[in-house]
């Protein structure tokens, strides 16, 4: 239904979108994931023919945008980042005006109430624009994008502005719309991309940072190469925490060790990583049980959504697709990566150099480095 | 086309910007009409028009300034662009929703016609020279206009901007006459909007005249889409 190839955007030295390829197929709702300025609303543009490209082609119902523009956008539905409303108009004389702007041939009052109740603004209908509220302005930019029922919906942050109510209300229109039409979501909430779609492509630096399944990225993905452990020592002092952490990087398949924070007096949490293709957690177990030591907390590490976008989207975005590379190829997920460059393997040797002794570091200070060194990390 | 000339004839109306030109010509041409036609006992309203230049030079910028400027100030021309229209549509149905805005001003010299008609005779080929005259004018100013409204975002800039540009136009022969050189002078009157547009007050229609304000205005426009156009580029 829409297929992107090669898709670049430069403004004047600045790469704003830079190569990027995906298709979406009829019936499919994609997510565009992707902090301000990653070029979620570029790309957007550029599909609903609004810029054009520096190069690569886009082809929307195999109808190329640049070639043949009219065909082209008589199949989308736009809904930009800032509704395209005239605010002099009323709902119905600005919905009346897109419906002949758009040259629909659909009956035109049925239609018309058809969207207007889709989208609940059927009681506001003779009302000025300009006196509405940001959330009901909303709401009329999405019902004129469906206006004329095109197969492609295009939306650049459709709930943006809208009540908690009014979210859920969108979002299950939006599931209800894609069912038999084609649509692109763009947002930077995660829960809702989450709720919505059926596929995300996360959009970092004008790049693609990662493509999957909504179900494969927002499950919780648990890596049984990675885990935090709480282990009690026999002395409760500092020197417990070097003597496990030892002990710990001894184990066989085991890649990195980090003692955590103190959480509780004299204990303190363990990050491990080992080898993909080793368990180690059994051994863990029985090291402790020679040792005597008491293991308190046995934590995989679960990654959110939110977690996946926070790496992508802060820091080294190189690092962070070898890791994910990594992570693809474990769960057998579908990831797209391209490059995941020597850079990081000097990274990953640089940060085992360093591992050991960062003890009491602050929540944040841990947080940052933590990922970012797990990230250029194995 | 059509739709975005219907919607651009409401926005003038919504927006008070069809009172303030129609009220801004009635005020102008009326006192011309009176002084200069009433008060010095002549039925040739020839003087009201060539008065009138300056007036459409001043007023036009303010019928055009926000055609194009506040679309894109609003991003509103987002959903123009995305729909699947031409952007010669697009802008032709502004300027020719401004150009029908004109007309209707002008037409203010047929009642003042009716004023004459009762105390005197209406000699109809003058003020119908005139007339045409003045919406060959118009019909140039109002795509020029429109072109320099496609320039900016601020339809304040866009209409200061636009009353220079015109007024400059307007200087051409104060311009011609102060510059020595033949061929320049002769280039710059070539281009005068002016000592064209007043040869028509004088009872000479010049056919060459006609064909010089229409072709400013066709090019103009399609100045105004290949503006559209390269902003996609950008």
């Amino acid at each position: 239904m829409i297929e992107v190839k090669n898709l670049s955007k430069r403004y004047g030295d600045k790469k704003a979108v830079n190569d990027i390829s995906f298709s979406v197929g009829k019936g499919e709702i994609l997510g565009f994931l992707g902090p301000n300025g990653a070029g979620k609303s570029t790309t957007m543009n550029m599909l609903t023919g609004y810029i054009s490209s520096t190069s690569g082609q886009i082809l929307i119902n195999g109808v190329d945008i640049l070639e043949n523009p009219i065909e082209a956008k008589s199949n989308i539905g736009y809904l930009p980042e800032i509704p395209p409303l005239y605010v002099d108009m009323t709902v119905d004389g600005y919905l009346n005006f897109m419906y002949d702007l758009k040259k629909c041939k659909l009956t035109r009052k049925a239609h018309l109430k058809e969207i207007c109740d889709l989208c609940k603004i059927s009681h506001v209908r003779e009302r000025l624009i300009r006196n509405l509220s940001k959330g009901y302005k909303q709401r009329v930019g999405l019902a004129q994008a469906l206006i004329n029922n095109p197969p492609v919906l295009i939306l650049d942050e459709p709930t943006v502005g809208l009540d908690p109510s009014q979210i859920i209300e969108i979002r299950s229109l939006i599931k209800k719309l894609g069912k038999n039409h084609t649509v692109i979501l763009s947002s930077h909430i995660l829960p809702e991309i989450q709720a919505v779609c059926d596929r995300i492509i996360i959009i970092n630096k004008g790049v693609i940072a990662a493509d999957g399944t909504a179900g494969e990225i927002a499950d919780k993905l648990t890596n049984e190469h990675k885990m935090t452990v709480r282990i009690e020592g026999s002395t409760h002092t500092a020197s417990d925490k070097k003597e496990i952490a030892d002990a710990l990087k001894a184990i066989d398949g085991v890649k990195y060790v980090r003692a955590d924070m103190e959480r509780e007096k004299g204990i303190y949490d363990y990050d491990i990583e080992s080898d993909e293709e080793i368990d180690v957690r059994r051994a863990i177990n029985t090291l402790c049980r020679e040792k005597d030591w008491n293991i308190l907390m046995f934590q995989l590490s679960d990654m959110t959504l939110e977690d996946i976008f926070m790496k992508i989207t802060s820091g080294d975005v190189t690092a962070v697709r070898a890791e994910d590379e990594k992570k693809s190829a474990l769960s057998g997920y579908e990831i797209d990566f391209e490059k995941s460059g020597a850079k990081t393997e000097e990274a990953a040797s640089d940060a085992e150099n360093s591992d050991d002794g960062e003890a009491s570091v602050t929540k944040d200070k841990k947080d940052k480095k933590s990922s970012s060194k797990k990230g250029g990390d194995k | 086309m059509g739709v975005i000339y219907r919607r651009e004839m409401g926005a003038f109306f919504t927006s008070g910007i069809a009172y303030v030109f129609l009220a801004g010509f009635a005020l102008f041409s009326g006192l011309f009409f009176s002084l200069g036609v009433i008060g010095s006992g002549v039925s040739d309203m020839s003087p009201m028009f060539s008065s009138m230049f300056i007036i459409v030079l001043f007023l036009i910028p303010i019928l055009t300034m926000k055609l194009l400027s506040e679309e894109k100030k609003n991003r509103t021309d987002q959903g123009l662009l995305t729909a699947p229209v031409s952007l010669a549509s697009i802008v032709l149905g502004k300027y020719f929703a401004a150009l029908t805005l004109f007309i209707i001003a002008e037409s203010i010299v047929f009642v003042y016609s009716i004023i004459i008609a009762l105390c005197g005779e209406v000699v109809w080929s003058t003020l119908l020279g005139n007339y045409f005259a003045m919406l060959f004018l118009g019909a140039a100013f109002i795509a020029i206009g429109l072109f320099v409204s496609s320039l900016t975002e601020n339809q304040m800039a866009s209409a200061v901007i636009g009353m220079f540009v015109l007024f400059v136009l307007y200087l051409m022969d104060s311009l011609a006459a102060n510059i020595p050189v033949e061929f320049i002078q002769k280039a710059l009157l070539s281009i005068s909007f002016y000592s064209r547009y007043v040869e028509f007050t004088r009872g000479v229609f010049d056919l060459s005249s006609i064909v010089f304000f229409l072709s400013t205005a066709v090019l103009f426009n399609f100045f105004s889409v290949r503006v559209l156009d390269k902003r996609r580029w950008g």
